[in-house]
């Protein structure tokens, strides 16, 4: 490492270069071979331990689409997205409206709200199935108690999405909480002052009229992130069903595939949707910010 | 008055949310003080009418080595980070300050990768630790992530930010790139530092899917493996131990959680302004 006091450009650049070698090592090892080796896994029929291989195509993905339980997985996907979005969304903007006009109780509410966030998933989702347990848990105590009967939310397929979502939204609030206070913290106030002036006086037009649209940024963060959880949901399937009562999720069935079964050639290919959906909803973002640019 | 009325319902309303954000935690702690009895009585209070103990916390340490759980979470976590650190800030220096060839098509594949989580290098990383046969180590369970994408993008913003004239004066007076970067710049990033720790930190002290990939025996398991291996093991309704030993799990977070609050948020939520 050792250079003259007097280093040239180029004598920089060999430093910068060595610098960044590591990184630039393990992005290829640890990224660029893996991905090439997926795509080129998902047209074989590849099974771990197997001493041939075929090339299939697309055969992969045509099973897949014909794969009821890939299928379902997809399904349950879309459902518990359009259960979590707008709730995350609508909720989190709620308690972060609240929150921030607080003072004195505001380190409190944050405390709390954002406890679920920092706390393992997979202990915390043991106790939700005792808390929803037909018999022993809390919630169908109470649901009896005031005369509602008893639920089998967990292996009803009709609750267990719903009540997956439910928990899903439970630990994003205080997440999607705080990035809302950021977002707030930075309107102006005398954007409020500006528009009493121009005749927006009630709470519900000052939140349409500057709250909502200031926030759009923030939103669309909240959105994208909240997209990339609802395709990432494993611990509490895990924990709740175990993929039984049709809860299959799309990570599920990768596992399931790809490291009980060892399909790795029929795993790769719907990795491979897995990454696409991914990549989907991280443009939503790219999109969203290329338009602000234009006005900017 | 009407605002008093105002802040009466806002509080009514966070309080009912804290409420419901609270109840698995107060929940999870008093049944695993409860007795078996009372908790097959299914009251709609949590709280224990009389005095059982410790008894499913001692059960639980019995049958799970609830500490060499967090033993492997602390190797595991205090190794990937060490190593993150140690590969992110020296490239995120490059990239700041040093411009080579290269180096943007080093940030495009550090910005595509940023979007590529483990869940899709799983298999084909499976396999090549397979291969090597390398699976069930500490390794394996830290290899994947001593490459973070976002600790090179976080510090390559604070380092361009670092003023370039103290870089030319400090090359004039004749210290390397290397000197210049642990001793002027480094020390400067310090709290961008101590956020990433955080967040790195708990992704991987909660991570579960990779662990379960490549751990298969107890004595590597990290916390959030042990309970699934503990959940399973204690299959029949023993909830006592079970929220037991989901208690001792979940502790380590939340005690650090209460303790350094302002970081946890911040690094966390770090996430958000990249």
């Amino acid at each position: 490492m050792k250079q003259p006091a007097t280093s040239t450009g180029s004598q920089l650049a060999w430093v910068g270069m060595g610098l960044a070698a590591p990184a630039a090592f393990l992005l290829v090892v640890l990224y660029a071979l893996p991905l090439l080796s997926l795509l080129l896994l998902s047209f074989t029929d590849y099974e771990l331990g197997a001493t041939a291989l075929r090339w299939v195509g697309v055969e992969n993905f045509q099973r897949a689409w014909n794969d009821p339980v890939f299928i379902r997985s997809l399904r349950n996907t879309l459902l518990y997205m359009a259960i979590v979005i707008p709730g995350g969304v609508l909720l989190s903007l709620w308690v972060a409206l609240l929150v921030h006009q607080r003072t004195r109780s505001r380190s409190f509410y944050e405390v709390i709200y954002f406890l679920p966030v920092t706390s393992t998933l997979i202990a915390m989702a043991t106790v939700w199935q005792f808390l929803l347990h037909p018999k022993l848990g809390f919630i169908n105590a109470a649901l009896r108690a005031v005369g509602l009967g008893e639920t089998a939310f967990i292996t009803d397929p009709a609750w267990v999405i719903p009540v997956l979502s439910f928990i899903g939204l439970w630990q994003m609030v205080g997440f999607n909480m705080i990035i809302y206070l950021a977002g707030l913290a930075q309107i102006p106030p005398d954007m409020y002052e500006a528009a009493e002036v121009d005749g927006v006086v009630g709470g519900w037009e000052r939140f349409t009229h500057i709250t909502w649209p200031l926030l759009a940024p923030t939103t669309v963060f909240v959105v994208v992130t909240t997209c990339i959880s609802a395709f990432k949901v494993f611990d509490t399937v895990l924990a709740l069903t175990q993929g039984k009562s049709q809860s299959e999720v799309i990570l599920y069935a990768i596992y399931l595939e790809g490291f009980q079964y060892f399909k790795m050639g029929y795993a790769a290919a719907l990795t491979l949707i897995f990454l696409g959906l991914i990549f989907v909803a991280s443009s939503i973002q790219l999109i969203k910010l290329d338009k602000k640019a234009h006005y900017a | 008055m009407k605002p008093k009325l105002s802040d009466v319902l806002s509080h009514a309303v966070l309080l009912l949310g804290a409420a419901i954000m609270l109840m698995p935690f107060v929940w999870m702690f008093f049944t695993a003080i409860k007795a078996p009895s009372e908790i097959f009585e299914a009251s709609v209070w949590p709280w224990p009418r009389t005095w059982y103990g410790w008894g499913h916390f001692q059960e639980v340490l019995k049958t799970a080595p609830m500490g060499q759980f967090m033993w492997n979470g602390l190797v595991v976590c205090t190794g990937i980070l060490t190593v993150q650190l140690l590969v992110a800030i020296p490239a995120a220096y490059a990239l700041a300050k040093l411009p080579f060839k290269g180096s943007e098509g080093l940030m495009m594949g550090i910005l595509v990768a940023l979007s590529v989580p483990i869940q899709v290098t799983a298999l084909p990383l499976y396999m090549g630790l397979s291969l090597a046969g390398a699976l069930n180590t500490y390794f394996a369970q830290m290899m994947p992530f001593f490459l973070s994408m976002f600790a090179i993008f976080l510090l390559r913003q604070h380092f361009k930010s670092f003023p370039d004239e103290i870089i030319h004066a400090a090359r004039i007076d004749g210290m390397t790139e290397w000197e210049i970067l642990w001793r002027l710049v480094v020390p400067s990033a310090r709290p961008a530092m101590a956020a990433f720790a955080v967040f790195s930190v708990v992704a991987h002290w909660n991570d579960l899917y990779w662990p379960m990939v490549v751990i298969t025996t107890t004595d590597l398991a990290p916390p959030p493996l042990g309970m699934l291996l503990f959940a399973n093991a204690e299959s029949g309704a023993n909830y006592g131990a079970l929220m037991a030993g989901a208690s001792l799990i979940t502790l380590p977070m939340v005690i650090a959680f209460l303790l350094a609050r302002k970081q946890f948020i911040q690094g966390i939520t770090m996430t958000g302004f990249r």
